[in-house]
């Protein structure tokens, strides 16, 4: 009987080696007259220990990594179809605390089987959530989803179930569900994972959502920086077709939706929902003035639900456990879990489903084993590009949309980046104003114009810092001027980093530091 | 790509055939521009605008290769600066530049998604992580070998 041995095929097991790690195994096993089944599965999301090997040793699956293609022959002289030891065994993968303490619901498949085995979707729990919406009026579909408490998991957190009730409450005809799957906030990857492992997962989240507010056609507006996502969910899309996840007869219930995969072209502001929109009419990605609203006029001007891929992939886990399951993780009004992404100067980066209410600290040392690099963690930047940095002072802080707002900072997307000692603060805060001149849609002048400003200004204060006598006061005021005045959160938020950055480590600019100037 | 069933603008269509046209090709000649004004029913002036607003279109061919190097805050906290200017110093070109011999495109790009496998460069269409100055020397090498 052959051994089942999985090697991931997801993109960033790719990057560090995993098909030439499958190849060498491939070879191997035949030197060997070995038989083996390859299976090539999603990522566990254990990415500093990515190629992650599993062997499946009677019934259990047992973990070697990081697997390079030299370690592989010691690997079988080690006996490791037998789960033998050797110096890159990490046992049972069940058991290793990393994933074993992690509450995983939108991710409870993740790296599980084959992403396009739609038997491993089915025999994984998969399809339930459908079954159950097609059994539900829409308003209940609707209400299971407000049970849950769901909000957006693109970075805004708004609650889920307004915006479909508002779809729903949009009257007849056309309405579509779009699926903002342009994830380009650096540090995170959740949407790539779930779309590269789990991509039926997300297509029956836009098949509920569309039940739910009666729509029968949907978008995925996938960033172009991801083709293998692209190729994974054409594929997967056929197959859902064939299988009656989509089509004209949903699982035999005689409702219909239609799935368009969409291919964005390199700009982050496409990533906000109405410059999204324009973007999938053919138009240059500028934001929309709101109101109107997407809901009541989106995409070519009918009501349109727009939902990140985190989001809709939760659906199916709320309406197949019900909306009372997923409430009873998390904390304040911030329910069930997110898929943080540990990314940066860690040393066990990876992805992390957890409830809300996990602290920064945990996520930082317990789960990502502190710096990479041995040194003290200085800064990390939650949130993507438009985050606040966050100080060594404030990782006690718990995960949860309000803590962090009134904390200055943001939860956004689940990104977390970290920066040992070696960071310097006043470089990320030009970076910051430098990367929204670059995406900047051009729509509004706060954001077109401030963000040039912004890069000017301190590469004044760059030049000037070694004297210690720099002012922020003009750049305080340029920041205020885009938080208040930009149409969307890419000049409206790029001030969090730039004023998180002045506010906690103003030695880095040159300015007085103030609390010890009154000490003097 | 678009549903038959309800009534898409013809200008939907402009995105995906600015990414056929570029596939095949390797950018959007100026000669296409008309015609995609005319199959998508829009002026001309709109087809300039929407491949000067995306990063992905081009009006120049492109190098034989593209090299992107992610340039985002997880590779800057690995090292992305420093990778990014020993790839500018081996190339002897700046960011956004083609060799001379038109071998290479060197690109700055803003997150790959490979976060937690930093820092990350994209070489003709494929992430490649963890890359540090000696691999990525090997990367452009093997290239050269095939």
């Amino acid at each position: 009987m052959s051994v089942r041995i999985f090697v991931p095929r997801d993109s960033s097991a790719a990057s560090v080696g995993a098909a030439a790690v499958c190849r060498a195994i491939e070879d191997e096993a035949a030197r060997r007259g070995l038989a083996v089944d390859l299976v090539r599965n999603g990522s566990r999301g254990l990415y500093w220990l990515e190629p992650f090997v599993e062997v499946e040793v009677s019934g259990q699956r047992i973990a070697y990594g990081p697997v390079t293609p030299d370690d592989v022959p010691g690997l079988f002289d080690a006996g490791w179809l037998e789960g033998g030891a050797h110096a890159l065994f990490q046992g049972p993968s069940e058991a290793i605390p990393y994933l074993e303490k992690q509450t995983r619901l939108t991710f409870a498949r993740m790296g599980l089987g084959d992403p396009l085995s739609f038997d491993d979707y089915r025999a994984g729990g998969g399809l339930a959530g459908l079954r159950r919406a097609l059994d539900l009026a829409p308003a209940d579909i609707v209400a299971e989803i407000d049970a849950s408490g769901l909000r957006g998991r693109g970075g805004a957190g708004f609650p889920t179930a307004i915006k479909w009730r508002t779809v729903l409450n949009a009257g007849g005809g056309q309405k579509y569900i779009v699926c903002n799957a342009d994830e380009g906030d650096s540090g995170t990857f959740s949407d790539r994972m779930l779309m590269e492992g789990d991509p039926y997962c997300l297509i029956e989240g836009m098949v509920i959502a569309g039940l739910a507010v009666g729509a029968d056609t949907g978008y995925i507006y996938l960033r172009s920086e991801y083709p293998d996502a692209w190729e994974i969910l054409e594929n997967a899309i056929v197959i859902a077709n064939r299988e009656g996840l989509l089509g004209d007869d949903l699982l035999g219930s005689g409702k219909r939706f239609e799935l368009n995969l969409f291919k964005g072209a390199g700009a982050y502001v496409c990533g906000e929902e109405t410059s999204l929109l324009e973007s999938i009419e053919g138009k240059r990605g500028l934001v929309r003035a709101k109101p109107p609203l997407p809901a009541l006029q989106g995409l070519f001007g009918l009501p349109t639900v727009v939902n990140n891929v985190i989001t809709l992939g939760s659906v199916p886990w709320i309406l197949a456990n019900g909306g009372a399951a997923y409430q009873a993780h998390g904390m304040n009004r911030s329910r069930g879990t997110l898929p943080f992404q540990l990314a940066g100067n860690l040393k066990c980066t990876g992805l992390v489903e957890a409830p809300f209410g996990v602290t920064l600290r945990e996520l930082l040392y317990d789960y990502g084993g502190g710096s990479a690099s041995g040194r003290p963690i200085r800064a990390v930047q939650v949130g993507g590009p438009l985050g606040a940095f966050v100080p060594a002072a404030d990782f006690d802080l718990p995960l949860d949309y309000e803590a962090f707002t009134a904390a200055g900072a943001t939860v956004g997307h689940g990104g977390i980046v970290a920066f040992d000692d070696t960071v310097d603060m006043a470089r990320m805060a030009r970076y910051a104003m430098h990367f929204c001149a670059v995406e900047s849609c051009g729509k509004c002048t706060p954001c077109r114009v401030g963000s040039v400003r912004g890069v000017e200004l301190l590469d004044a204060m760059l030049d000037a810092r070694s004297g210690g006598a720099n002012d922020d006061t003009l750049l305080r005021d340029l920041c205020q001027t885009m938080l208040e005045g930009s149409l969307c959160a890419m000049g409206g938020m790029t001030p969090y980093p730039v004023l998180s950055a002045l506010n906690h480590y103003p030695e880095d600019f040159g300015l007085a530091p103030k609390r010890e100037e009154k000490v003097a | 790509m678009h549903p038959e069933s309800s009534a898409v603008p013809a200008q939907a269509d402009l995105l995906p055939a600015l990414h056929r046209m570029q596939a095949r090709l390797g950018y959007i000649p100026d000669q296409a521009v008309a015609e995609l004004a005319r199959t998508c029913n829009v002026s001309r002036a709109e087809v300039e605008g929407v491949i000067g607003f995306y990063h992905d279109f081009r009006r120049e061919p492109p190098g034989r290769r593209r090299l992107q190097v992610c340039c985002a805050e997880s590779c800057q906290a690995m090292g992305a600066d420093a990778l990014a200017a020993h790839a500018q110093a081996r190339l002897g070109v700046g960011l956004g530049e083609t060799t001379a011999d038109g071998g290479v495109t060197l690109e700055a790009v803003y997150c790959l998604g490979n976060c937690a496998c930093s820092p990350a460069v994209m070489l003709d269409g494929r992430v490649h992580g963890r890359v540090d100055a000696t691999r990525l020397d090997a990367l452009l090498a093997e290239g050269h070998a095939a």
